[in-house]
């Protein structure tokens, strides 16, 4: 059995952010992620980050990521890779699987973050089980991780955020955007990843719908239909674009099966992406001992996460007696940074989100 | 695709970030075209001038001085939305920079097409210049010669096909 | 034959040097990059239906590519099921659609 201070299952934004924290107040660290390498979707992101200076702002996800694990690294934070969490167990347990050697052990730590990040949302197509449609996530996986474009002629359903901005990495991979589609009747990210887009002769529909993916083996041709105000297709508005890749980008939803074992309790928020652990704004969940971060605590962006992950990880280490001294006042620092992201028109629905959760969590009625 | 979006240089031109006629006829200046109270501030922490101004709270949109501006293209390559562009109609030709993300780099003296807000072909383009120091962190700055009657709508480049 | 090799990019630096590993992929000899998946190598030569529903019988392929959604197991050295974006390529490796 492995007994440390801190174990965070996941080394992504948030893991790696809570991992410094905790290294950095002297509680030992015990990072576990499943992928070979650290960094979650931070090595995946090849654009300029928003925010500001404390945010590391107009710097790339990919160096964010680099500083990140240095500073954990420096920070004392054992890593092990390629080992799967696969439970927790009554005990306060948390049972490995080295993918590598196939042996399986267990962790015993005094305080634990889940940091499991989010998985992407499937939107149920006709042909949408087919080879080539894959997540938008997915495509920036390949490419930025593998340096392989996941095809060449792409439809991507979905304009938020990443649907834009998968979009404009696609094209900068050497792909072509036959068409960027949405359902509703607006462009839902922000207006400058849209122009992006635009600028580069991008056609884009909203109020529009895949209806069909057509292909033999995989994706050939998909057909688009228009869509009324009530969302409802429009008969005789099919028309077909030619396509050898269909990205999807309709949202991402919290991983917590690591959380819900543990016992914790969730509560169902639509603006946070769906079913997340309840939790108070010092990131602790409804079990003791578990604290979360990132987007396995409500779907938000990694420099939310990061924030997130500094507080949780201050936090735990305060409550076993690592770092009390500065703790109060670190975590004061990181929730104002913190409300900085949650402002204006389009962090306001996040942000009344994440306080509806709070205030479940503070009235207590789950213990 | 102006159905999605505001496409007309008017519409930009009451921006808070937008120079004036008579500031651009001087000399190179930022052009802000930032219209969403989204939380991000790169352009005024990287600006050496000090001409950029967000505030404290971070989703305000930014105000140009264009006194202080020298048009240096600093902050086109910091924006992560990539929306400031420099414009200088001080000469014969107007010249405007962009930030430009893409391969084969642009390179100078190549002609190629003037893009427009909505990727349409404005006109041709001339490459005077491809700034890519390291501080830009492979985003280029691409400054071009365009006709100055299209100046104000040019916001990338195209090679011929 | 199709490639969706990334040799240049606008932002990343792509090494040009990096090691090359033989896997065969049902007895065809394809070229990987050292510390890629075999999901990565499959998809740059084209290769996306990697395995057949038992039941439909539709083909399936690489989805979440974070080993999740497992829509792209393989069987790989003759082990089912194996997620192949979670499995990196060794030399030799031999892959059969699952």
């Amino acid at each position: 059995m492995i007994e440390t201070d801190i174990c965070i299952v996941g080394a992504g934004p948030a893991g790696l952010s809570a991992a410094a924290a905790a290294g950095e107040a002297g509680a030992s660290v015990l990072v576990v992620d499943e992928n070979f390498k650290a960094g979650g979707q931070l090595f995946k992101q090849v654009h300029k980050f928003f925010g500001s200076e404390n945010h590391k702002a107009g710097t790339r996800g990919i160096r964010i990521g680099e500083q990140l694990l240095d500073r954990a690294r420096k920070a004392g934070a054992v890593f092990r890779l390629r080992t799967l969490a696969y439970g927790f167990f009554e005990n306060g347990v948390l049972g490995l699987y080295d993918m590598d050697s196939q042996e399986l052990g267990l962790v015993k730590a005094k305080k634990y973050i889940f940091a499991t990040g989010a998985i992407e949302n499937v939107l149920p197509m006709k042909g949408g089980t087919l080879p080539g449609v894959m997540g938008a996530g997915a495509a920036q996986t390949l490419m930025h991780l593998y340096h392989t474009r996941p095809g060449n002629e792409i439809v991507m359903v979905g304009s938020g955020n990443v649907g834009l901005i998968v979009s404009y990495q696609l094209m900068q991979s050497g792909a072509k955007i036959a068409a960027l589609v949405e359902a509703a009747p607006k462009i839902s990210g922000y207006e400058v990843h849209a122009r992006k887009l635009l600028r580069a002769g991008v056609k884009m529909y909203t109020s529009t719908t895949v209806s069909e993916i057509k292909g033999e083996d995989q994706v050939e041709e998909v057909v688009l239909t228009e869509l009324d105000s009530d969302f409802k297709p429009i008969p005789g508005s099919e028309f077909s674009v030619k396509a050898d890749t269909v990205c999807v980008a309709v949202g991402l939803s919290p991983l917590t099966e690591l959380l819900q074992m543990a016992g914790c309790k969730l509560y169902f928020s639509k603006v946070l992406g769906g079913f997340v652990p309840l939790h108070g704004r010092n990131l602790k969940t409804t079990h003791d001992d578990i604290y979360l971060a990132g987007d396995c605590s409500g779907i938000e962006e990694a420099s939310t996460a990061m924030e997130e992950g500094r507080i949780a990880g201050i936090g735990a280490s305060a409550e076993i007696g690592f770092g009390t001294d500065k703790a109060d006042e670190l975590i004061k620092q990181a929730q104002e940074r913190l409300d900085e992201l949650r402002q204006g028109p389009f962090g306001d629905r996040r942000k009344s989100g994440m306080e509806e959760i709070f205030t479940e969590y503070e009235k207590g009625a789950w213990a | 695709m102006s159905r999605y979006f505001p496409q007309d240089t008017e519409y930009f031109s009451k921006l808070p970030g937008y120079p004036s006629q008579e500031r651009m006829k001087k000399g190179p200046v930022a052009l802000i075209e930032c219209n969403q109270c989204i939380p991000c501030n790169p352009c005024e922490s990287s600006c050496r001038q000090g001409a950029i101004t967000v505030g404290s709270q971070i989703t305000n949109l930014p105000v140009l001085d264009e006194e202080k501006c020298i048009g240096c293209g600093i902050c086109a390559a910091a924006c992560p939305g990539q929306a400031v562009r420099i414009i200088d109609l001080s000469k014969e030709e107007g010249i405007v920079a962009f930030p430009y993300e893409y391969l084969p780099a642009p390179q100078k003296g190549q002609i190629g097409n003037a893009l427009g807000r909505d990727g349409s072909v404005l006109g041709q383009a001339r490459v005077v210049r491809v700034d890519a120091p390291k501080a830009y962190d492979h985003t280029m700055v691409v400054w071009v010669a365009v006709d100055k009657e299209i100046a104000k709508e040019v916001c990338s480049f195209g090679g011929k096909d | 034959m199709t490639n969706l090799r990334i040799t240049e990019h606008p932002i990343l630096d792509i090494p040009a040097d990096t090691k090359q590993v033989h896997v065969y992929f049902e007895g065809k000899e394809l070229l990987a990059r050292e510390g890629e998946t075999v999901a990565s190598a499959l998809t740059s030569y084209g290769i996306r239906a990697f395995r057949t529903t038992r039941k439909r019988h539709e083909p399936r392929g690489v989805f979440c590519a974070i080993g999740r959604c497992t829509d792209c197991m393989m069987t790989i050295d003759g082990r089912k099921n194996v997620r192949t974006c979670m499995t990196e390529v060794k030399e030799g490796m031999q892959i059969e659609r699952g």
